[in-house]
């Protein structure tokens, strides 16, 4: 120590050298420097996803401005292009399948982790993590092969008889659909809905349970009014993760939802998402604008995501707020 | 002893690297009707010349036009052939082969009709454009005197992928019908004004073959593969002609003389009496200059062997031949390739 002390005095820089060797030796600062790195090359390959799709879009932003988002003809022959069919598409399959798999997702994940026996849960569990893998393309020919000829011959009809008066269920049904297309599409969400949620209700403190069930509740009260409000937060965690699979999924879309540009106020016609259109038409396109248009499709789901999971933190905090861990 | 094994060694080295002639490995990509018979074409020509190595990459025409815009393609492959206002995107000229013929059908499937049914121009285009929507409409009906046609709602399918498929059908539908032409056009990809879209021939076929009257359009080596029923069209000299091989060839040569000056000339809805009249090429897209000299020997080589003995090949695929007065034009057009 002395010898450092007095080569401070001679040469102040090796001592500061030798410092941050000893420092980088350490790990801890490594480690920080490692984690900072990627963290930020995340930031930096999504910024440059955005800035690339921003430039190759250039052309059709200066044709169409605004107008984009709100015209609803795609006509790639006279060059007009307009994305609110594909916006309603998106957007309405993606709630409906939320509609469908979260309330059967939130009441399988309460089975597995309050009621069901460990072994039996853990199994169960298993499986549907397998159903997460499986890749899109077999949950669309799953469409075809059964939800398609089910549609037409079964629930359509089925439907149409109990509440064909709404104006939802009226017009012909051909078995393709925005119906049969969120029916997909909640299929494909339920086993993210359930193994998120399953963990998160796992990690409920068991005094939380006990204290309500010694407060004279039943097991499902406690269950219900305890448990599942205190992961509340997680569960809509799930939620979001859900409709962000929805939003984005491509090929089990577009085998089944009919691919027409319309946009109507009955379930049974066909429509299209931005994801299957983009699939669907990005290869054979030619023309400046008709790729440039697609390129800004791209940009508005990305946008369009990204509003809709700002939106779901922004509801997080606030039911965090209004008392989330509050009894 | 090594010194000697070190000098054969070298001899044979170089006896062997002079007796071989250098590798010429040509890139491509494009169009995907052509794929099967290009790829069986570069295989032989690689047997048959086993320096040329050419690969093929089918993403698509609009992919091939891309890449050989972008220059990582040395040649591309279209089914439509590209119009005065694409080939001005180009800084370089290209010149327009093309290869095959292929041939459009309408498929359908109506519950208790099991005769071929014949189609005019003015029904095709009617029932696309959404206007006549019942399977016992007159138009249609009236070409098929004696079957019995139910009144159900007919189903329209078309491409919900850009296809070249789906250039040639609007492309005749354009031809026959003016308010089509102004109202929808043809392209790749179009703004249907009536129907549902399946992705790809077995997505057309798939849908017709589940959904009662349903209508769709595809290709004819795809429905003679895949033993589809399809329909009869009525072509300009009034007959009602199934699509073959001999009827789409006769179409193309009834329309050479007019392809002298450009070989871009749609042969959609052909004259003559045995003309089937939904038709088109696909094309090879050449640069008019390609400097390395290998490379546009081989090409210019390829070229003339796909019109001679190529040719021979194709129908074995279900593809048509190009008729003599096209390959004759065509000859020509290689010496332009400089």
């Amino acid at each position: 120590m002395a010898s450092n002390v007095s080569a401070a005095a001679h040469a102040p820089r090796p001592l500061r050298v030798r410092a941050l060797v000893r420092r980088l030796a350490d790990g801890d600062a490594v480690a920080h420097i490692v984690t900072l790195t990627f963290a930020a090359s995340i930031i930096l390959i999504t910024s440059l996803l955005v800035y690339q799709l921003w430039i190759h879009s250039a052309d059709s932003r200066k044709a169409f401005g605004w107008h984009f988002w709100t015209n609803s003809t795609w006509d790639p022959v006279f060059e007009h292009f307009g994305a609110l069919p594909f916006i309603f598409g998106t957007v309405v399959t993606s709630a409906i399948a939320l509609m469908i798999a979260l309330p059967l997702g939130l009441a399988a994940a309460i089975f597995l982790a309050e009621l069901a026996p460990r072994p039996v849960s853990d199994a169960i569990s298993f499986l549907i993590d397998l159903l997460a893998a499986v890749p899109s393309v077999i949950y669309g020919l799953l469409g075809i092969f059964v939800v398609v000829p089910l549609m037409r011959t079964v629930i359509g009809p089925l439907l149409k008889d109990t509440l064909g008066f709404l104006p939802i269920f009226r017009g012909p049904n051909y078995g393709l659909g925005l119906l049969t297309a969120s029916i997909v599409l909640s299929i494909m969400v339920v086993p993210y809905i359930i193994s998120v949620s399953r963990e998160i209700l796992l990690t409920v403190p068991r005094d939380q349970r006990e204290a309500a069930l010694a407060l004279g509740a039943t097991r499902w009260e406690a269950t219900w009014k305890v448990v599942v409000p205190y992961a509340r937060a997680g569960i809509m965690g799930s939620g979001f993760l859900a409709l962000a699979r929805a939003l984005g999924e491509t090929m089990a879309v577009t085998m089944v939802i009919g691919n027409a540009a319309v946009i109507s106020t009955s379930l049974f016609s066909p429509a299209d998402t931005i994801a299957s259109m983009l699939a669907n038409q990005f290869s054979e396109a030619t023309g400046t604008i008709y790729l440039s248009a697609l390129i800004e499709l791209g940009l508005v789901l990305f946008l369009i995501t990204f509003i809709l999971n700002g939106a779901a933190r922004l509801l997080i905090l606030a039911t965090e707020r209004g008392g989330g861990h509050a009894a | 002893m090594r010194k000697i094994t070190l000098v054969v060694c070298v001899l044979l080295g170089l006896a062997l690297s002079l007796g071989a002639d250098t590798p010429v490995l040509l890139n491509a990509a494009g169009a995907t009707f052509p794929y099967p018979i290009y790829s069986k074409w570069f295989s032989v020509y690689h047997t048959d010349h086993p320096s040329v190595s050419i690969n093929y990459q089918s993403i698509g025409s609009g992919g091939g036009i891309q890449q050989l815009k972008a220059g990582t393609v040395d040649f591309g492959a279209s089914d439509m052939p590209l119009n005065d206002q694409l080939l001005s995107q180009f800084n370089f000229k290209i010149l327009q082969f093309p290869t095959v013929l292929g041939a459009i059908v309408p498929t359908y499937n109506i519950p208790g009709v099991t005769t071929v049914l014949n189609f005019t121009p003015q029904a095709l285009s009617d029932i696309y454009l959404g206007k006549v929507t019942k399977w016992n409409d007159k138009e249609i009906a009236s070409a098929n005197p004696g079957v019995q046609l139910p009144g159900n709602d007919i189903v329209v399918i078309h491409r919900s992928d850009g296809s070249g498929t789906t250039f040639v059908w609007t492309d005749y539908l354009s031809k026959v019908s003016s308010e089509w032409k102004s109202r929808v056009g043809s392209n790749t990809s179009v703004n249907w004004p009536a129907g549902l879209g399946g992705k790809g021939n077995e997505g057309v076929s798939g849908l017709v073959e589940q959904t009662p009257n349903a209508i769709g359009y595809v290709e004819l080596i795809y429905a003679i593969q895949n033993n589809l029923g399809y329909g009869l069209v009525q072509n300009a000299s009034g007959r009602f002609v199934k699509a073959s091989l001999e009827s789409v060839t006769a179409a193309a040569s009834n329309a050479a003389p007019k392809m002298q000056r450009d070989l871009r000339i749609s042969i959609t809805d052909a004259s003559g009496a045995g003309a089937y009249p939904i038709c088109s090429f696909t094309y090879l897209l050449i640069p008019a200059k390609i400097p390395d000299a290998t490379k546009r020997d081989t090409i210019k080589g390829f070229l003339h062997w796909m019109l001679t003995t190529g040719q021979s090949e194709v129908e074995a695929l279900d593809y048509a031949r190009l008729p003599k007065a096209v390959i004759s034009i065509e000859e020509r057009q290689i010496s332009e390739v400089q």
